[in-house]
């Protein structure tokens, strides 16, 4: 596709809209559907989109930069219009007034543990379930991959008695331990598929050469599944980073502990018309992912591809 | 585990294969120990609660279960849900095949790919306040300076109260919703659709078929399979549907919908036993779609 792509000189598509027809292999999906729509316009239309799912994020982001007075009084669009009145106060007042400088290094350090168990623990049952042989094996991973839809408000009741009666309720463990067992079985079923598919040869010959389990596990299996591995920790470490729910039950009644979510959660609650604030804390909680996001966007669009569509 | 020990004592050609299956059982403990706690006790344990009472200590059969269907707070619930299951389903998939068919193959793919996937690297609560600016609401004397009353205004319509208004608070959070996951669909879909091989949409537009029939007859058929993987995806995640409502409406103003109600009657109410049965229910809605997964899963085995 992208080879195709950089074949064509770049400006032909936009001039001559008959280039459509001159090159078949040139012609858009779109194309075939909408009759007498030329390759412009159907890239008229894409812009179009693309502005249009932009222009909301956009307007938190300039919002973010202006002043506390002209955010309540006029739209963040004739901020746009100059004269410029852009000031990084926000961001200021929101690291260090609100706290959030604190609630940034919680995330990080529920987050990063929070994706590198779930994949280890499944990375050991999905090697199992590919490569060795065991009673109740393909059932026992049915029923892990259907836990996938289990909701999860189900389980927070018995899971925060539990946490209360040995003291975890609060603790950064609680929300690991609890964040591994739900990233679980998305990742057992997104690893087990993809050990599946390598080279049983390798398995084998390494057998033979007298490796045992765990050898070919670490030098054979985890280094060939950097690809799979890396989607899944990009996938783990947003969800981790951007969920509600478990902090807010597990950690609900320790302030000091409370990750990037949860803070902006309590200043949408208790600062709902102080925009200033509200703003600069939403972009720096986003701040992070976006940056995973775009240097890994591939890995990940690879990984939720590798876990749902075959081929 | 103990009849394993067994057999593997005996002296069977295969004792090789045994000592393996046993040590199998140590690769996957973890994971089976952690499933077993956090996810199959939970389940049992509130199954049974939903049995009882607000406290736990009296047992009351079904009435919990009843009470949702007829106390008209939880009836009303319970028509968000079907509300947003449908709608925000058929929207996120409908769009993202849409734009997917739209967008192949044209010059700047990948950006608007971009500008579409983006949103899902945002939680909900940062979606919640991005979207405040798009919905919020200044009297009509006042300049507005949330986008869609200022857009309204430039037609000479009057401000709405989105967020408030029973009439619309559901759909401008399906609209939130929407607009984070659409992209989620149209990259998986875009995938699929690349491998439709040109010729097969060549012929078909030789031999005079419409652009219907091409969409319907070859597009949609050709990659039903990551069809339903999307659906059924989307499907589970609306039925759970709960950080946006909590952050934007709190379940407020009519807009409660199953996961933020079960919140509210466990945390605010302390009512273990309806919060117990609404849990019990959601999970009982996801049953029909775990049996299609689960086939399907197995069917991709069959063809492994």
């Amino acid at each position: 596709m992208s080879v195709r792509d950089s074949k064509r000189p770049p400006s032909t598509a936009l001039s001559t809209p008959g280039a459509t027809h001159a090159d078949k292999k040139e012609r858009t999906l779109g194309s075939y559907l909408v009759q007498g729509l030329s390759k412009s316009s159907v890239t008229a239309i894409a812009v179009l989109i693309g502005c249009l799912w932009s222009i909301p994020t956009l307007g938190l982001f300039i919002s973010s930069f202006r002043p506390a007075s002209l955010i309540a009084s006029t739209g963040w669009w004739t901020g746009l219009v100059p004269p410029w009145t852009f000031t990084i106060a926000n961001y200021q007042q929101v690291l260090l007034v609100q706290g959030m400088g604190q609630a940034f290094l919680n995330s990080l350090i529920i987050a990063i543990p929070g994706t590198i168990f779930p994949i280890l623990v499944a990375a050991f049952a999905a090697y199992a379930f590919a490569w060795m042989k065991f009673p109740g094996r393909d059932w026992l991973f049915l029923i892990i991959v259907a836990l996938m839809i289990v909701p999860l408000q189900i389980t927070l009741v018995p899971i925060l008695s539990m946490f209360t009666a040995i003291g975890l309720t609060g603790q950064y463990a609680a929300v690991w331990l609890a964040h591994t067992a739900f990233g679980l079985p998305f990742a057992v079923y997104l690893l087990r598929n993809f050990f599946a598919s390598l080279p049983s040869d390798l398995m084998e010959s390494a057998h033979i050469d007298g490796a045992g389990s765990m050898r070919i596990f670490w030098t054979i299996i985890m280094p060939l599944s950097v690809p799979a591995l890396a989607s899944l920790a990009i996938f783990q470490f947003m969800w981790v980073w951007n969920d509600l729910l478990v902090a807010l039950i597990f950690l609900g009644g320790n302030p000091e502990h409370a990750p990037m979510t949860l803070a902006v959660a309590d200043l949408v609650n208790s600062f709902s018309s102080n925009y200033q604030v509200l703003t600069a804390a939403a972009f720096v909680s986003m701040a992070l992912p976006l940056v995973v996001f775009f240097s890994l966007q591939r890995y990940f669009v690879r990984g939720i591809l590798a876990g749902s569509v075959k081929g | 585990m103990a009849i394993l020990a067994v057999q593997k004592t005996s002296a069977s050609p295969r004792g090789r294969q045994r000592n393996i299956s046993w040590l199998a059982w140590i690769w996957v403990g973890p994971a089976l120990v952690l499933e077993l706690v956090f996810f199959i006790y939970p389940v049992l344990n509130t199954v049974w609660l939903s049995f009882f009472n607000k406290t736990s200590t009296m047992y009351v059969g079904l009435r919990n279960y009843q009470r949702i269907f007829t106390d008209p707070s939880l009836l009303e619930v319970l028509r968000n849900n079907l509300i947003w299951l449908v709608l925000a389903t058929v929207l996120t998939v409908g769009l993202g095949l849409l734009v997917a068919v739209l967008i192949d193959r044209v010059k700047i793919e990948r950006v608007i790919k971009s500008a579409l996937f983006l949103p899902m690297a945002i939680s909900f609560v940062s979606a919640s306040v991005i979207w405040r600016f798009v919905f919020v609401y200044q009297p009509a004397n006042q300049p507005q300076i949330g986008l869609l009353n200022a857009i309204l205004g430039l037609f000479g319509i009057g401000p709405q109260v989105w967020l408030l208004d029973t009439r619309f608070n559901t759909f401008a959070m399906i609209a939130v919703y929407v607009w984070m996951m659409t992209g989620f669909c149209m990259v998986i879909l875009s995938a699929a659709l690349k491998s439709i091989p040109d010729e097969i949409l060549e012929a078909a537009k030789m031999d005079g078929a419409g652009r219907f029939t091409i969409f319907w007859r070859i597009m949609v058929p050709m990659i039903s399979a990551t069809l339903t993987v999307v659906t059924v995806t989307m499907v589970i995640n609306i039925l759970k549907i709960f950080d946006i409502v909590y952050v934007m409406t709190g379940g407020n103003y009519h807009s409660s919908v199953v996961g933020v109600e079960f919140y509210n009657q466990l945390f605010v109410f302390g009512n273990y036993g309806q919060a117990g049965a609404l849990a019990v229910l959601l999970m009982m809605a996801v049953v029909p779609v775990m049996y299609f997964n689960i086939r399907q899963i197995r069917q991709q085995e069959k063809m492994r």
